[in-house]
Formats: structure tokens, sequence, C-alpha cells
């Protein structure tokens, strides 16, 4: 990674000394692409199979950085401090720009955030140990009545998609469950594995990592996944719930509108390709294409959907 | 004995070579204060996309191997971690190097972490699924007492000034709550500032509060760094070895804990090292040594936190859950190559799996003769570097360190602003360490509190989940003996004191008057 900088910034330098380059021959130099979550995760891993995707495209190398903290919120903080050339992109993530500015002063705000495209989404997925009594969803909406506060859901972090998950579930069935938040996905997962939790809200990804050892009662997607075929929707047993965290990639706000295009096109371009897409799915991911010219209704509909269920999350009170 | 094979396979030339060089990058990476194991991982794993995957693992495990060893080096040598495994090699490790024995400290470091590897490596090879079970029964209540039971060395670690300890420890708990909280998402003590918004990195303190007071301090005064040993030929491996023998109960001992709490996500090496320290303590003959240059201190941290590794893989391995961070880095990669992970591990990819357990094995191995050289070298440039130069050096690598955390300069800025807080507690009589261990066990503490607080108030039962389960007992009855144990210790030597004989008491009876 540091060489990868050190490389990236000896490239810039002859690039800015052999003239200035425009957008018609852009890409012409390594793309440095921040990931704002530690390596490793979700994010990451998506990112890394973009990446040879990406230089095969674009022709130039895709260099990988991370800048964590704050629930990613550092590095979104910093994104319009960023050179706008086209040659510096991040991981843009829903909800968290969305509902971490809305909850407090994160050092952003959602309008800072200029995404180009989304690219894929992890459904947020209902699991129950495999030992557990709840075979189904209804099993389970049908305990949670009859013990309104008791039944326990583990998830990654506060005002986060499982968050959002479990409160939409509380609100369309009526129930009243608890959730736990943990600091990330593994150990909400090994919450529930060792029954410290009775469910939990996780990603489709996870989901399928555990295999055989957890029951995924239901997934937040609009249709099933090729990679969990069994598992009903939400839709299907009657939730309208779609939802989980979705991912893109944003720039500065100062990119010209020329190359904030040029880039969707080509984020665009390895998302069609049926080997991609094949990788992702194997992994849990879903792959969706949102480009550039799509995204002011795509984010105005995600914005009206969390909005209804911040309220529920006590996420209101800081605006007043 | 058909994993045998496997063994033959991880010995491959290339493998071989592969082991060595991680190891070495490791070691040097770890040594550099804010360059982690995690880090280390994670700047590698682009490179290991075009090996096969058991190569790829190897020369992963082989460079976090190396990392957590190599952070003992600038915790013995310039009483700074490299990494947060290695906090407490500097309880014991930089006095011994001031007093001359750095070389000894050096060794000992490498025997202790090479039987440490070697201990996990070898529970992860034989009872990796029996052991992963562990993961699981640690719940939030367990994760809570394990924070309070490392928090409890507090009391050992201030011997003598008690009151300063706990205030250094509660002003840690406090800077560990900057930021934004994981549970509940408040934004906490940042005072509007996004220098703090994402809260104080635990390398950023380490390398503050140890690191920068030792600077100022080389800079003020006219000694020289380490005091030089007479003579400072040889590893003095033979003595080493010897002490090494006589503490080898503490050193299995160590190795296990370690094992154990790598097993545990989210505890890690520095919490592996800090109660395998503590307990290493509270069972010598001499715990008042400890802290003071104590060559057994080193053996039960070093030997700990490099068991830490083997066992952070049992539950990656075995159920798909990163054990520590650099862990998660690797489940990353092992995801991108297409290789299914999770329980199925094991069973499907048998042969990764082996291999690459026998390649950890081999690169711990590889750690005894790459590590006596290494630290022969690093310490003798230590000694023989010049002030004038060591401390720009030095200075240089923390600002580097606390950047490449998360490339960000706001970990920089802390950096500084608490090296210089740091400095000045020092001057009034306060250490770093129980800051340090405030810093490092206070979010442990936090969520795994109100994690046990809201389970138990949604089945309202918040009282047993703290009391009323039964390992939570008992990391709260060991917690509580480490607390209460200089008292204990010194009612049981007035009652012995009391039934030898009388002409002791007489004689203190004399003295009295």
């Amino acid at each position: 990674m540091r060489i990868g900088t050190l490389l990236s910034t000896v490239v810039f330098a002859i690039g800015v000394t052999s003239g200035i380059a425009s957008a018609q021959d852009y890409p012409s130099k390594p793309i440095n692409y921040i990931i704002p979550f530690n390596a490793g995760g979700e994010s990451d891993v998506a990112a890394r199979f973009q990446q040879p995707f990406l230089e095969e495209v674009t022709g130039q190398s895709i260099v990988v950085q991370y800048i964590s903290g704050a629930g990613g919120a550092q590095a979104w903080s910093q994104l319009n401090g960023m050179e706008g050339d086209g040659y510096t992109m991040m991981g843009s993530n829903l909800p968290h720009i969305i509902l971490q500015p809305m909850a407090q002063d994160v050092g952003y705000t959602t309008d800072d955030i200029t995404n180009v495209y989304f690219f894929q989404y992890t459904p947020d997925a209902l699991l129950v140990p495999a030992g557990s009594d709840f075979q189904t969803l209804e099993d389970f909406v049908a305990y949670a009545k009859e013990n309104p506060g008791s039944v326990t859901i583990s998830g990654s972090a506060t005002n986060s998609a499982n968050h959002v998950a479990t409160t939409k579930l509380n609100e369309l069935a009526d129930i009243q469950t608890t959730y736990i938040p943990f600091s990330g996905t593994s150990p909400s997962m090994t919450a529930l594995l060792g029954g410290q939790v009775q469910g939990s809200f996780s990603y489709s990804t996870a989901a399928l990592n555990q295999g055989e050892e957890i029951r995924v009662l239901a997934v937040a997607a609009e249709e099933r996944l090729p990679s969990l075929p069994d598992t009903p929707t939400f839709k299907e047993l009657g939730y309208d719930m779609v939802g989980g965290a979705y991912r893109g990639i944003a720039v500065p706000s100062s990119t010209p509108e020329e190359i904030r295009t040029q880039l969707s096109d080509l984020i665009g371009e390895v998302n069609a390709n049926p080997e991609f897409v094949k990788k992702m799915e194997d992994a849990g991911f879903v792959v969706i294409s949102i480009p550039y010219s799509e995204m002011p209704a795509f984010m105005e509909e995600r914005e009206q959907q969390y909005q209804s269920v911040a309220e529920t999350m006590g996420i209101e009170t800081s605006s007043n | 004995m058909d994993k045998i094979i496997y063994l033959f396979e991880a010995l491959s030339v290339a493998n071989l070579g592969l082991a060595f060089v991680g190891v070495l990058a490791g070691i040097v990476i770890g040594a550099l204060p804010g360059l982690s194991a995690t880090m280390a991982v994670a700047v590698l794993v682009p490179f290991t996309f075009t090996m096969n995957p058991a190569s790829g693992l190897i020369v992963l495990g082989a460079i976090y191997t190396g990392a957590i060893y190599g952070g003992s080096y600038s915790a013995i040598l310039v009483n700074a971690p490299g990494t947060p495994s290695a906090i407490a090699t500097t309880f014991d490790g930089f006095p011994m190097a001031k007093r001359g024995d750095g070389a000894l400290a050096v060794s000992l470091a490498t025997l202790a972490s090479v039987i440490g590897g070697l201990v996990g490596a070898l529970l992860l090879m034989f009872l990796a699924p029996p052991l992963a079970t562990v993961a699981l029964a640690f719940g939030p209540p367990e994760y809570f007492w394990l924070a309070v039971f490392g928090l409890t060395l507090i009391s050992a670690l201030s011997v003598g000034n008690l009151l300063k300890g706990l205030i250094g420890a509660c002003f840690g708990l406090l800077l560990s709550m900057i930021g934004v909280a994981v549970i509940g998402a408040d934004v906490r003590f940042t005072f509007g500032s996004q220098t703090l918004i994402g809260g104080i990195d635990i390398v950023a303190g380490l390398i503050g509060l140890y690191c920068i007071p030792v600077l100022i301090d080389l800079v003020a005064t006219k000694d020289p760094h380490l005091k030089v040993a007479s003579d400072s030929s040889g590893f003095r491996l033979a003595e080493s070895f010897g002490i090494l023998m006589r503490q080898k109960f503490n050193a299995l001992r160590s190795a296990v804990i370690g094992t154990v709490v790598g097993i545990l996500p989210g505890a890690g090496g520095s919490v592996a090292s800090l109660v395998s320290y503590s307990e290493a303590r509270r069972s010598a003959k001499n715990p008042e040594n400890y802290g003071k240059g104590e060559p057994g201190g080193i053996i039960a941290t070093e030997a700990a936190n490099n068991a830490t590794v083997g066992g952070g893989f049992i539950p990656t391995l075995v159920l798909g859950i990163p054990g520590t961070p650099p862990d998660a880095v690797i489940l990353g990669a092992l995801l991108v190559q297409g290789i299914k992970i999770g329980p199925q591990l094991f069973t499907s990819q048998g042969s990764i799996v082996y291999t690459f357990i026998f390649g950890l094995l081999i690169g711990t191995l590889l750690m005894l003769p790459i590590g006596l050289v290494v630290g022969r070298y690093a310490y003798k440039s230590i000694i023989s570097i010049p002030k004038a130069a060591l401390v720009p050096t030095i200075a240089f690598l923390t600002v580097i360190g606390s950047f490449a955390i998360h490339n960000n300069l706001h970990d920089s800025a802390v950096m500084l602003g608490l090296g210089v807080i740091g400095w000045f507690l020092n001057r009034a009589g306060f250490t770093p360490s129980p800051i340090v261990l405030g810093l490092v066990l206070g979010q442990i503490a936090e969520q795994g509190f109100v994690q046990a607080y809201l389970i138990g108030n949604a089945q309202q039962n918040v009282l047993g989940q703290f009391f009323g389960r039964p390992i939570s007992l008992a990391i709260a009855a060991f917690a509580i003996l480490t607390l209460f144990y200089p008292l204990i210790a010194k009612a049981i030597g007035a009652r012995r004191a009391r039934k030898s004989d009388v002409d002791q008491t007489v004689e203190s009876r004399k003295a009295d008057v």
C-alpha cells in the first residue's frame, strides 16, 4: 500500500511535468481507490474483486488504500479536501452517509458526498443458530409477539443497515425486539453462534460463509439470491422490506462533470462483465447498477426509506 | 498422521523461501513503532493474489508472526512497543536494556516468542475444533470481566503509588471514550474537533505515551541512551536458555493463556500479554522484581503474544470468524481468492489449511535464527548510534508510524499531543502503562458492559448476566485475587512470620522499641 502510494506519487509527478491530463485521455495514470473502512471488511473485499477488472478497462493500476475511523466518517469528512481530478475515488456506503449526518455533526453532510456509481449491495438477512426453535420467520415473529422486548437481535453498530433492518422489521411485523449493537459483523456473528442472542441481522455475505451453522429465515432482497436459493425474501413472506448495505464510489466535489460520467461508465463496464458478476454473487453480493445519471433519483428514494425509520431509531432528537 | 504429507508440501523450496522473507519482513515492520502486524499483512495481501492459496497464506502467516515478535525489539531497546502486543514487554524489557542486559532481553524475547508461537500453532493443528468453542462461550459479560481483570494489573504495576496509577487508568479510560461510540453512535468528548471524531487510536496512543517522553528525556539529559554491558559480545544464548529452563512453567502457561485469549475475537495480543504478565507476576516467587527488569516478565509477554497468532487462527479457520485484526485481513484475502471460508474450510480445503499450519510452524522456527541475528544487529546499532542521530530517527518514525495507521495526519496530531501530556505526567510521577491499559481495555469493558446490560434487560435478568455465568465468575474471581494479591501475600507472609520461631518476634519487638 505504501509502496503503491509512493509509486503513484512518482507517476503523478511525471504526469504533471508531461502536461496536464485532459478528459480525453482519462484515465492516464494510476487511480487511488480509498476504502473508508479497515482491510478485510465487505467494502474491501468488493473493491478487491473490482480491482483487476477496473485495471483492465482503464488500462491503469488501481491503488487500494484505507482511511478508517468513526464508521467511515473519518474518510468521508476529508473527501472534498482531496484532489478532484478523477484519480482519487472513495468507497461510499448507504445507509452510513445518510444516517450519520442525520444523527449528528460528523464533519460532512449527505450532499457533500458526490456519488458516481452504486455497484452492489449486501441484503440484510435475519439469521438464527442452526439449533434454534425458530424454523421460519413466522415462528420468530409469533414468539416475539408473545414476549415483547425479550427477543434479542445482534447486529453491526448503531445506525447501521442492520439497525435499520431490525427497526423496520419491528415496525412491519408489529413486534418489539431488542437490538444489541456489536463492533462489527464478526463479533455480532460470534454472539449469535454462541447463543448470547436469539437472532442476528447480518448480510447475505456473512450468512453464506457460516453455511450449516446457521439458518437464514429471510433476506431483504427483491428476489431470492442465486447463492441462497432456498431462503425466502421478506417480500414473499408479506413484509415489504428490501435493504442492506449499499456500496458505491464517490469522488471529491471538485471533480469535473465530464470525468464523473466517464468514471461512472468505466465502473458500469466492470459491472456488465459476467465473470465479475459471477464472482460477486458467489460471495453473496448482489450486483446493482446505478450510474451517475440515475443517482439523484436513487438517493432520494433511499433517503425517504431511512427517514421513515430514523425517528423510531431515535435519531431525530439531535436535529432539534 | 496423514497430515504429514502436507508437511512436505510446506517444505517446498518456494514455500521455505516465502516463509523466510515473510518472517524477516515481519520482524522489521513489527520493530518499527506504528507499523503494526495488521498493517504488514494488509500491505502484503495484494501480492499474494498471484500465488497459490497455500503459499499466499504461508507468507501472510510468516509476516504476522514476525511482526508480533519484532514488536519486542523497540519495546526492549527504546521503551516503545512496536505493536500493541508488546506493551507489556516494555515493563521489564526496557529496565533490562537500561542496565546493560539488552542482548539478554532480546535473546529471551526470541526464545519465548518461538515457544509461544509453537504452542499456538500446535494447538491450532491438533485441537482447533474443540478450542473454537471457547470463542463462542465468551459473551459480552465475559469480555467485560476480562477487561476488568486486565485493569486490575494496575494495582500491580503501580506498587507504592496506587493512587497515581488509578488516576492514570481513569485518564486512559476517558481517552478510550473519545469519538463515536460503537454502541449508541454518540459523539463523545470531541469538543467539535474533527481530529478527535475517530477517537484515540491505540497505536497512536502507544507511540505518543511511550516514545515521545523517552525522546524528550534523551534530548534533555546527557546520559547515553542505554548502558553498554561490559561484555556486549554474543547473544548470551546459554544464559537465556538457563533462565528459560527455570521459567519453563511460566513460558508454557503464558503460551496457553496467549492461545486461549487469541481465540477470543476482540481481545487480541495486547490483552493476552497483559493477562499472562499479571499471572506470571502473581505466581512468581519474586513479584516485587516484576517491572524492574525481571526476565520472567519478558518470557510471559512474548510467549503469550506469539501464541495469539496460532490461537487467532483457530476461530478464523474453524468458524470463519477472525480472532485478531490481521486474521480479518487474511480472511478477506481468502475470500477474494475464491475460497469458501467458514465452518466447512477445514474439511473442504484440508490441504490448504494443513499446508498453511505447517508453514506457520516452519516460520516460527525460522524466527529463532533470523531473530537472533536481526536482534543482535538492532541492539548493536541502537547502542552504537550517537544520540544526535538516534533521536531524530525515532522521532521521524513516530510521525510516519502514526500517520500510517489510517493514512491520516489526525493520528499524528493525537500522537504528538498525548506525547507531550505523557511527558508532563511522567515528571509528575504518572507512568504511561496504567494510561495505556485504560485506553486499550476501556472500549472492551464498555462494550461488554452495555451489551450485557441490554441483553440482561431484555431477559429481565441484568444481575444474572454479570454474576450468573460460570466463566464470568471465574474471571471475576481472578480479578479480585490479582487486585488484592499484594494484601493477601502480606497477610500470608505475616502469618508465616508469626508461626516461625520466637526469636524473630523478639527481635522485631526489640526493633519496634
